[in-house]
């Protein structure tokens, strides 16, 4: 075996011409999810262009595939950094340990809306997350009442409730590898399904049932997944104004103009409203900076000093303009306490 | 001259009955063939419209020409021109100042950063550079034009609508009217876009450049290049020349055949499992992405060259036997040159098909915001395509234009290499 691995070695290194040994990084390498990676990168560009370090290199993999490579180690060739759209689970921390990734820092940097949105053209809607739910579920209670499940029998928005227009259900959506569809899933449909007492009931006694019934989408043509990429759902509702669409807070703040955001419990998608945690469908970012590396590779530290820092992350900081939601004031303290001191987590 | 006999008649009278719908078969498969021509063409014709139609304005940016006055006092206090002392002096104050010099009468913190958001944050390192390669200026009063943000760019170029209410409009009603005072005032113009061709990625549209995914591009085929010519060169002629024919070859040249047609995620796969992981190369550098897709390419390059090697006329090997040349020397100084140009084509052909790839690169980290712009091939460095991946995936308008901008650079850099193609055969081409 190992002769093998000379051999093969030996014979790479004649092709490259010399042998690399990757024996130093002088840029701080960060992985992870495409919904923190817009914030991530304004921080990284900024940090290389105001301080002697180089520019850090953020790829963006997802957070769960951040989270894997980040996990797989400590050393040059692993990254310090991963951006996650949700907290890491309990589990990826015990992949991490076993990996001998012990002391992990956790920086939560602020709250990103989900919107569901239409184009200007259309009517205003007052959606709940119930109505969403029957709209976008592959099975719902059936219509004329008792316990029973059936394949979603509605066509037309009017068919859930009255109020809403008489236009076909048709709502552009991120595919099911998104971070975007896992929180919609978990905020929205989850939350409006556990309105009906039977299906709550559920979640105790057969929660493989309950999360069945609650996070499977509609196949029939109601939900069209329309890939990842959130400027081609905006341009799609532009041009379609009977469909809605889903899709992260900062595509409805940067395009205003061309569409709008429904209500959701009556309350509108709006930078204070997500702020202040009365708009339902919001969820936490994160970063996971690796402490073993703080101090081998240069920059991780003061990257985490210019992200917690006021002019970044505070309420009207340049992040703030991108459309991340600031934290509130006590949390925000907290967090740049635990960068300051660099905390791991228990 | 005597008359045909029956049967010939008969035949006669058989095949013109039938001429009118043979020439009518004829005249349907020529159209259908016109069609799908036209077709085609029609398809590119939309294609080439929308892309330069949305693209072109990207060459150009909205600038503003500001008079900044290069206080002594706040940038280099000492008066002793340390570079060190200069690089960190706070040039954004001063790019401040000549904005709220411009417009004295605005107050309030609010309306003031408002103000300040019109030009570019990059403003403060252009003037930083250029008080860096010149520190004679400092303590006079210099003409600065610095790149717009790229709202203010949006809207010069006609992309944000100035009679749209004030709540759908990125550009407030304070911010239009001051635009408007820079207009009359012919503060504000558009200018070539240099910096879309110097710098590396930016997430501020305006600063956004193309130089870094260009370069990662070229370092990333100039490895591919390196290695795989010569290797799939080398394994043709063997197959071709050399190699018996049996059973084993049989086996290669089918496994060489499916190869060409694996998924190109699948390199990107093995590059990770063995470049990365078992070489320790480093992620997202050029010479893993080199790597990856010479894996890639060299399945179409030694089909290619094989084909190439075949076309020559077994007469110019015979001829060199005859008059005494050993094989080796028949192949390298008759067979070679000649099957060279197809090889060629086909190496060409190889390398647009690399250029154009983004799957094997997401796996080996090439899909990342890379600021710097490469200077080698260890360097952390993304392609073109990933480039405009990322663009598109963007949530500032401005990237709309940039995407599509760096869709054209792709197809001119696609374009050059087929014409070189083109022009290597025609130099050395031979017919027989």
């Amino acid at each position: 075996m190992n002769k093998a691995k000379f051999a093969i070695a030996v014979l790479s290194a004649a092709t490259l011409g010399s042998a690399y040994a990757q024996s130093a990084r002088d840029y701080v390498s960060i992985v992870g999810s495409s919904t923190v990676y817009p914030f991530a990168t304004v921080v990284a560009e900024r940090f290389g262009k105001s301080t002697p370090f180089k520019t850090p290199k953020i790829e963006s993999t997802g957070s769960g595939g951040g989270i894997k490579l980040f996990c797989a180690g400590v050393g040059v060739e692993h990254p310090d950094i991963t951006n996650a759209s949700r907290a890491i689970k309990a589990s990826e921390l015990e992949q991490c340990a076993a990996n001998g990734v012990r002391d992990v820092i956790e920086v939560k940097i602020g709250y990103d809306g989900i919107s569901v949105g239409h184009a200007k053209s259309a009517a205003d809607v007052d959606l709940t997350r119930q109505q969403l739910f029957l709209a976008l579920a592959k099975q719902v209670p059936d219509p004329k009442g008792g316990d029973a499940l059936v394949d979603n029998p509605y066509q037309t928005w009017k068919d859930i409730d009255a109020s809403l227009p008489a236009t076909r259900i048709e709502v552009l959506g991120p595919p099911p590898t998104s971070g975007t569809r896992d929180a919609f899933v978990e905020l929205v449909m989850e939350k409006g399904c556990s309105e009906f007492p039977f299906i709550k009931a559920m979640k105790k006694s057969d929660k493989g049932a309950f999360k069945n019934i609650c996070h499977t989408v509609r196949e029939d043509g109601g939900y069209v997944e329309a890939g990842e990429n959130d400027n081609l759902i905006v341009q799609k509702l532009e041009a379609n104004p009977d469909a809605f669409g889903i899709f992260g807070f900062s595509f409805l703040d940067q395009n205003r103009d061309k569409i709008k955001g429904s209500n959701i419990e009556g309350v509108a998608p709006e930078f204070e409203t997500i702020a202040d945690g009365s708009y339902p469908v919001s969820r936490p970012l994160f970063f996971y900076v690796k402490k073993a590396h703080v101090g081998v590779i240069p920059g991780i530290a003061e990257y985490l000093a210019e992200f917690t820092s006021t002019k970044a992350m505070g309420e009207e900081g340049y992040l703030s303009e991108r459309g991340l939601i600031p934290l509130p004031k006590d949390e925000y303290a907290q967090v740049v306490g635990k960068a300051k001191t660099l905390t791991a987590m228990k | 001259m005597s008359e045909p006999s029956q049967p010939v008649r008969d035949s006669f009278a058989r095949v013109e009955a039938g001429m009118k719908r043979r020439r009518a078969a004829e005249r349907r498969f020529r159209f259908f063939g016109k069609c799908a021509v036209g077709l085609g063409l029609g398809f590119l014709v939309i294609l080439f419209v929308s892309i330069v139609g949305n693209g072109y304005s990207a060459f150009w940016q909205t600038r503003i020409t500001l008079e900044v006055t290069i206080d002594e006092a706040s940038i280099d206090p000492s008066g002793v021109r340390d570079p060190a002392v200069l690089q960190a002096a706070d040039y954004g104050a001063l790019i401040k100042q000549s904005m709220r010099e411009l417009f004295p009468d605005v107050s309030g913190r609010r309306n003031r950063i408002a103000l300040y958001g019109l030009v570019s944050n990059g403003a403060s390192f252009d003037l930083r550079d250029r008080i860096l390669a010149d520190p004679s200026l400092i303590g006079t009063t210099i003409s600065l034009s610095v790149a717009a943000d790229d709202d203010v760019d949006m809207l010069m170029k006609g992309h944000i609508d100035r009679g749209a209410p004030e709540a759908d409009r990125r550009i407030k009603d304070n911010q239009l009217a001051w635009i408007e005072k820079l207009e009359a005032d012919d503060r504000i113009g558009s200018a070539f876009n240099l910096d879309f061709f110097s710098n590396g990625d930016s997430r501020e549209p305006e600063l956004a450049g193309i130089r870094g995914a260009l370069m990662g591009s070229i370092y990333t085929l100039f490895v591919t290049l390196g290695l795989s010519f010569p290797l799939a060169v080398a394994a043709a002629v063997y197959l071709e020349e050399f190699a018996p024919k049996n059973r084993w070859t049989d086996l290669i040249e089918v496994n060489i055949n499916n190869l060409a047609a694996v998924p190109s995620i699948v390199f990107g796969l093995l590059g990770l499992a063995v470049f990365i992981n078992f070489f320790t190369l480093p992620r997202s550098a050029p010479i893993v992405g080199g790597l990856v897709l010479t894996l890639m390419t060299l399945p179409t390059i030694i089909i290619a060259s094989r084909a190439a090697l075949k076309s020559v006329p077994p007469s110019i090997r015979e001829g060199a036997l005859g008059v005494g040349a050993s094989p080796m020397q028949a192949v390298m100084y008759h067979v070679l040159p000649l099957a060279l140009p197809g090889m060629l084509t086909g190496t060409i052909i190889g390398m647009a098909q690399a250029l154009g790839e983004t799957a094997p690169l997401l796996m080996i980290g090439m899909v990342a915001f890379i600021a710097d712009v490469p200077a080698g091939v260890f360097d952390p460095a993304t392609a073109l395509p990933v480039q405009i991946y990322l663009w598109a995936d963007s949530p500032e308008r401005a990237y709309v234009e940039k995407t599509s901008a760096a869709i054209i650079v792709l197809l001119l850099f696609l374009a050059a290499m087929n014409a070189l193609a083109v022009l290597l055969r025609r130099r050395f081409e031979r017919r027989w």
